[in-house]
């Protein structure tokens, strides 16, 4: 069962982005940490269907994207534990973007469909381009394009965001956001 | 980037009151808005890539590389 060193690496090396993109899907750090084991099991058992040579991160992604589908997007995703547990995680964040600003976003990023979300993930954070990205979601290049284009459309009406000078939300915001829900 | 907007409606209320053009679904952000909601994404992503890989999973790897443990593994 040893598995080839480059492998081993290449799957460790991989793990970063995969709880990252795990995070994004489930919005929560530990049940994000479950799929990722999950997915590194399920991706040894099945090494030998990995093919040398192609993208070791793509093919990652691919088995945890399908096992979140097929076991975790069965229960709801918990918005509400997604910012305070994730923040938590998050040991620094970027000051230049103001925390409330980053607080906003992942509010809204939380409330995009899945669809869209995964999308705008995998395209936007992940660097995978769009017929990767279409690759591991098992659907066309246009439909990723436009999953893309509707997620950050609709980002930018659920921060009220006409443009870049609307960022910053006043304290009325602040307080629904910090109370709503 | 300082300029704040007068009212502070839910998210939700606002863009649907303002923004009827948009809720089609046709894509009119500026370059500017675009730029930023990619930083934010990015932040928020490269927050966790940056926590690079905790332990429990170097270890999952290298006990199944040594036989111990198996798929049954949580």
């Amino acid at each position: 069962m040893a598995m080839d060193e480059s492998v081993r690496k290449a799957m460790l090396g991989a793990v970063p982005s995969l709880r990252a993109f795990a995070i994004s899907l489930c919005g929560n750090v530990d049940r994000a940490d479950d799929l990722v084991q999950e997915t590194l099991l399920r991706a040894i058992a099945n090494i030998n269907s990995f093919q040398p040579g192609t993208n070791m991160s793509a093919w990652l992604f691919t088995i945890l994207r399908n096992h979140f589908r097929s076991e975790y997007r069965k229960r709801r995703r918990e918005v509400e534990d997604a910012d305070g547990h994730y923040a938590e995680s998050l040991k620094s964040h970027p000051d230049q973007l103001g925390q409330v600003e980053f607080r906003e976003f992942r509010e809204a990023l939380a409330q995009l469909p899945p669809d869209q979300r995964e999308a705008l993930v995998l395209v936007g954070a992940s660097g995978f381009s769009y017929e990767e990205a279409a690759n591991i979601c098992g659907c066309a290049v246009g439909t990723i394009k436009s999953r893309v284009n509707r997620a950050r459309t609709r980002l930018a009406e659920l921060m009220d965001i006409d443009n870049v000078e609307d960022f910053g939300p006043d304290q009325q915001t602040q307080a629904v956001l910090a109370g709503g829900k | 980037m300082n300029e704040r907007k007068p009212v502070g409606l839910k998210p939700m209320e606002s863009a649907h009151a303002n923004r009827g053009s948009k809720a089609d679904g046709r894509p009119k952000l500026s370059r500017d808005v675009q730029a930023r909601l990619g930083q934010q994404l990015r932040a928020m992503y490269d927050g966790v890539v940056s926590q690079g890989v905790p332990d429990r999973f170097a270890e999952l790897i290298d006990r199944i590389n040594s036989g111990n443990g198996h798929k049954d593994e949580r």
